[in-house]
């Protein structure tokens, strides 16, 4: 152990690195901590990873081996033909899912942080009453709403097209709910201060509050997307044509074992999207980072 | 609007509510968009559930009103129930905590690391997540038979000589379920301590240090935790709601009905009468009564993260 602590603190010496108030001893454990939980946490992606580029023999070894000994682009091949014949042309369903997702994000953040903002900084007649109603709301399971939500939908007339499954979930409380505590940590001040120049509510919401949580509205985007790209549509989109792309994907991997790969294929590409947005816009959060934090 | 009504009943003076108005306007207008939304998509269904649940409703004749029967077979007669609240209490009770530490203690190291090993390691632990249904892995890796990863290793290693049939074994399912849902755990919580802890301001660490503060440890009791409530409060709402809501992980992995209702909760109670029995009057009981729960949990949650850092 002497050793380890040893070799760090010449390395950190090397590179000039002094922390305030860390031990060497402390950052080796802490460090050596993540690691192992790091890898039980991705390895699973690991697998999926590997999975969609073995050929069907490779899937079903004994053993079973993770990583891939010859890998092949046979399931994506496989699955490129299985979309080459469907009715509906694949580019539809990715529409469908795109503009679901990219209305629905927009839309979450913009409408949850404008109602989080006044529920955050005023008190105002009703304020607590609301804020009390968007926690409570958030423990009610929503298997059961099912039911009211579909009569609701279809005596707006919303059953089969995409607000089905978009207004429900700008509407859900989330979102609402995230910016709120966010909010609550920009300091007072500064709202005054932009209410002595003469700046309107949604002027101070725009140019205040909006920059000043960016860290939270990234993460809501980050959830928002994920909720949305995964979307079926079920219950709520009949018309095949309107159908997102996950289901279409979802109905070549029912199939049955012969589309094990395929399946494996299919969960990549899925997969893909989302952990893309996760890192642009994290490195976005980063980014934020080299200013300092919210000072009071 | 919604209080201005409640302030005319109250003080019976629309004056009154006009100054309300008048002063308050921006803030109802910024509201307006989502209330709107909230109402008609949240808040009147949960309403109907709760009057469905004093009902007898099959789905296909109307709706008959019954009073509390389906609160009272529930907690009587049904002791299927039982073995679920026990099951889903027991279960929150252990992953509650833990993944809500998990969550904070993960972000709280990764928020020391450089900018680019930071957004790296956020994707490593958030991977389970975002994965969507990459939790079927574990189906894969306890398969009863030997192509199962967990079966082949203790075959090869010789630890058992015959497969394990993980999850057709009362006492495997439950500590299966329970190490799955905190490889899941770190999700949305996680993501806003890891936003969180970006928005703490840098320059208190600076003074603290000028004030005594000698470690990492009392850095975090002293400053961060204090710093960072309102995130420490949504995170707690979070784990509550997610670790007492337990019932897609059970019922892909151990099965519906699982070996001995071992892996039976709340939710895959509600799973079934809602939509294998169509009795919607009890399922919606079931669901108020899972919602009471989390209710109560939560007040005693929030009043224990008030003493934080003090």
């Amino acid at each position: 152990m002497t050793h380890i602590v040893a070799a760090v603190r010449k390395a950190y010496a090397a590179r000039k690195i002094r922390r305030r108030n860390r031990s060497i001893l402390g950052d080796i454990s802490l460090t050596t901590f993540l690691a192992i939980f790091g890898i039980f946490s991705v390895w699973p992606l690991v697998f999926v990873i590997n999975n969609a580029f073995k050929p069907l023999t490779e899937i079903f070894i004994f053993p079973p081996r993770l990583f891939v000994q010859n890998p092949t682009l046979t399931n994506f091949q496989d699955l490129a033909i299985i979309l080459g014949n469907s009715w509906v042309p694949i580019t539809r369903y990715i529409f469908n899912t795109v503009f679901i997702t990219v209305v629905g994000t927009v839309g979450t953040v913009i409408i949850s942080s404008m109602a989080a903002f006044p529920l955050a900084k005023y008190t105002f007649p009703g304020s607590r009453f609301m804020s009390k109603l968007i926690v409570y709301s958030l423990m009610f399971n929503g298997t059961v709403t099912a039911l009211p939500n579909y009569l609701i939908m279809s005596k707006l007339q919303l059953i089969d097209t995409y607000w089905a499954v978009v207004l429900p979930s700008i509407g859900s409380t989330l979102g609402l709910f995230l910016m709120q505590n966010f909010m609550v940590q920009v300091p007072t001040q500064l709202i005054e201060a932009a209410k002595m120049d003469g700046a309107s509510e949604f002027r101070i919401f725009w140019t205040v509050m909006m920059p000043l949580s960016r860290s939270a509205w990234i993460t809501l985007i980050i959830l928002s997307f994920q909720a949305l790209w995964g979307t079926t549509g079920g219950g709520f989109i009949f018309t095949e044509k309107l159908k997102p792309v996950s289901y279409a994907l979802s109905q070549i991997v029912n199939a049955g074992v012969a589309r094990t790969g395929v399946a494996s294929a299919v969960t990549l590409i899925m997969l893909t999207v989302p952990i893309l947005v996760f890192i642009i816009s994290q490195s976005n959060v980063i980014q934020t980072m080299a200013t300092t934090g919210i000072k009071e | 609007m919604l209080t201005s009504l409640k302030t005319k009943a109250n003080g019976g003076k629309p004056t009154h509510a006009h100054n309300i108005w008048k002063e308050h306007r921006e803030k109802y207008l910024l509201i307006l968009p989502f209330a709107i939304l909230f109402i008609v998509f949240t808040v009147i269904p949960v309403l109907t559930s709760i009057i469905i649940s004093f009902t007898s409703f099959n789905m296909l004749e109307m709706p008959s009103f019954v009073g509390f029967r389906n609160y009272i077979n529930l907690m009587v007669n049904d002791d299927v129930f039982l073995i679920a609240v026990k099951n889903t209490l027991f279960f929150a009770l252990i992953t509650g905590p833990i993944s809500y530490i998990m969550c904070f203690v993960f972000s709280w190291l990764i928020n020391e690391l450089t900018p680019k090993v930071r957004a790296f390691m956020t994707l490593v632990f958030y991977a389970p997540s975002i994965s969507g249904n990459a939790y079927l892995i574990w189906k894969l890796i306890f398969s009863s038979d030997m192509y199962g990863y967990a079966n082949a290793w203790l075959l090869n290693f010789g630890f058992t000589s015959e497969p394990i049939l993980w999850f057709d074994t009362k006492e495997y399912v439950f500590p299966i379920l329970i190490i799955v849902q905190l490889w899941l755990s770190l999700g949305v919580s996680f993501l806003a301590f890891v936003a969180g802890l970006q928005n703490v301001d840098r320059t208190l660490y600076e003074a603290g240090s000028i004030d005594g503060i000698r470690n990492r440890w009392q850095e975090l009791w002293y400053i961060t935790l204090p710093s960072m409530r309102p995130q420490l409060l949504f995170g707690a709402v979070m784990q509550i709601t997610s670790s007492l809501s337990v019932s897609q992980i059970s019922i892909e992995l151990a099965g519906f009905p699982s070996v001995e209702y071992s892996g039976h909760t709340i939710l895959t109670h509600l799973h079934d009468y809602g939509f294998l029995r169509y009795e919607m009057g009890y399922a919606s009981a079931i669901a108020t009564m899972l919602f009471f729960i989390m209710v109560f949990t939560n007040i005693i949650v929030q009043k224990a993260l008030r003493k934080v850092g003090s």
